[in-house]
């Protein structure tokens, strides 16, 4: 796209892509590891995982701020407020999807202490696995803004959810098993699911980067294959 | 995929403003100055009761094609007119009109404030005078009033009516002028710039008065600030180089606009 007349009005707009991508960047670090120190039990790991929350947290506070300040001085219009409008709304995302990171990191202790069966890390990193592919291409999608990827990724978000459907029953088998796995599954459970919103912060994402680019919203359901809400009732 | 296509969300954008007809109607409008044309083929309607914006940098024609609404352009020598323009289903070019009549019927404000040199009283029911809308004192009284009302200017002049419209603060003669131009009740009043000689608390009473006005009036308005077309208008037309770029609903215009020049120019960026 061409450059502003008022060359620091560019500085300002890149300055907002630059810390996009880089919370980006640590809150699928912060994902990634959590899951690691899960699946290891190791809770250094988990500890690291915590305190790098506030980085991010401090990230998401100086985008809002710096957008606040942009369009006060600038007051942009168009594509330009499209883009510090989804500024904001992305960085809230990622902020979200490091909370979840943290909150799976925070359960390491209380898993770490039970044993786990390893089919069933294998299934929790399988998850993560794709909500962090889901999460890599969103922010490759970012640097690109291509309306079109951006689509995909949004249709592909029902992948996750069959997986962490899967999953919840397999949890709920174990407990059934053995009363004692109530405990470490609960928060395996819990795990699982803040996984599975990865996937749909991503999916947010996705739609923001689609409205950035083209300034219509998409449209339509999201597909959906999340069906663990309906796990044991009507006796399915 | 069901993106809602861009076509689909300009229908219904459309359909919304289809429903107001169109007050005035410019086709294939041209102007020349001498030699040089300064407008090619505008085809640009208004809408009744809506605020209209004509944007759009320097030289590209907007106040030209402003100035055509009530026969501005006579005034200049070597200035020639192409095209049509109806008001209502008038074609104010026809030589049976009368210029004077049309000028009351689209009433102009300017962008410097140039009230007479006369009373506040007298600025204002100049118009309704030689156009003998009104013969008794108590007729001219009440007509000062209403219009000094509409341009919300009544409260700060009432005591000193004979005073001249002069001695008033820059936002206030603006305000005088509007007032003018709304004694003669004019069915449409275009504004070439009405706010750039104003302070901010001035710019914001007109552009007040402005959206009041549009109840009862069509308004046409000649801006160089993006700001302020999209706060006062309901449809834009941007022009470049004489031409029109594109026409739309205005909050599409400054959030989305289909013309690359358009995002461009309301972006400050250069192409």
């Amino acid at each position: 796209m061409s450059t502003h007349i008022v060359s620091v009005y560019d500085e300002d707009l890149k300055y907002l892509t630059r810390r996009i991508s880089e919370m980006g960047g640590l809150a699928e670090q912060m994902v990634a590891e959590s899951v690691r120190a899960l699946v290891n039990a190791d809770l250094a790991l988990a500890q690291k995982v915590i305190s790098d929350d506030t980085i991010l947290d401090e990230a998401e506070r100086q985008i809002g701020e710096k957008a606040i300040v942009t369009i006060a001085k600038r007051q942009p219009m168009a594509a330009d407020l499209r883009e510090i409008m989804g500024s904001i709304r992305i960085a809230a995302d990622l902020e979200r999807v490091g909370d979840l990171g943290k909150n799976t990191a925070k359960r390491v202790i209380a898993v770490s202490s039970a044993s786990l069966p390893r089919q069933l890390a294998r299934g929790l990193e399988h998850l993560a696995e794709l909500a962090l592919m889901q999460l890599k291409e969103v922010l490759d999608v970012y640097a690109s803004r291509s309306p079109e990827k951006a689509n995909s990724i949004r249709e592909r978000d029902n992948e996750i959810d069959a997986i962490y459907t899967s999953l919840f029953r397999e949890l709920l088998t174990y407990m059934m098993e053995d009363p004692r796995n109530i405990t470490p599954c609960t928060h395996l459970l819990f795990c699982a699911k803040n996984i599975e919103r990865i996937g749909d912060h991503a999916t947010n994402i996705a739609e923001t980067i689609y409205y950035m680019a083209t300034g219509a919203q998409p449209v339509g359901e999201r597909p959906k294959d999340d069906t663990a809400n309906t796990v044991g009732a009507f006796g399915k | 995929m069901n993106m809602m296509s861009e076509a689909a969300v300009e229908k219904a954008l459309d359909q919304k403003m289809n429903a107001v007809p169109f007050k005035m109607i410019g086709k294939d409008v041209s102007v020349y100055y001498g030699e040089k044309r300064a407008l090619f083929d505008v085809n640009l309607n208004v809408r009744e009761n809506t605020v209209t914006a004509l944007i759009g940098p320097s030289g590209c024609g907007k106040s030209t094609f402003l100035r055509t609404l009530n026969r501005m352009n006579d005034t200049i020598d070597n200035c020639r007119v192409m095209g049509k323009i109806t008001l209502d289903e008038d074609d104010i070019y026809d030589p049976s009109i009368d210029v004077v009549e049309l000028r009351a019927r689209v009433g102009m404000v300017f962008q410097k404030p140039n009230p007479f040199p006369k009373s506040i009283y007298e600025n204002v029911s100049y118009g309704p005078k030689i156009h003998g809308l009104a013969r008794s004192k108590a007729d001219f009284d009440q007509i000062v009033e209403q219009s000094l009302q509409k341009a919300g200017l009544w409260n700060e002049v009432k005591d000193r009516l004979h005073e001249p419209g002069t001695g008033l603060s820059g936002g206030q003669q603006q305000r005088l002028c509007i007032a003018r131009a709304v004694a003669v009740s004019p069915e449409v009043i275009l504004m070439d710039e009405p706010c750039s000689a104003l302070d901010p608390i001035a710019t914001a009473k007109v552009e007040e008065l402005i959206h009041e006005l549009r109840t009862n009036f069509t308004i046409v308005i000649v801006t160089h600030s993006m700001q302020q077309a999209a706060r006062v208008s309901q449809r834009t037309a941007m022009f470049h180089l004489g031409n029109l770029v594109e026409e739309n609903d205005t909050d599409k215009m400054f959030t989305n606009p289909d013309d690359q020049r358009t995002q461009d120019y309301i972006m400050g960026r250069f192409g």
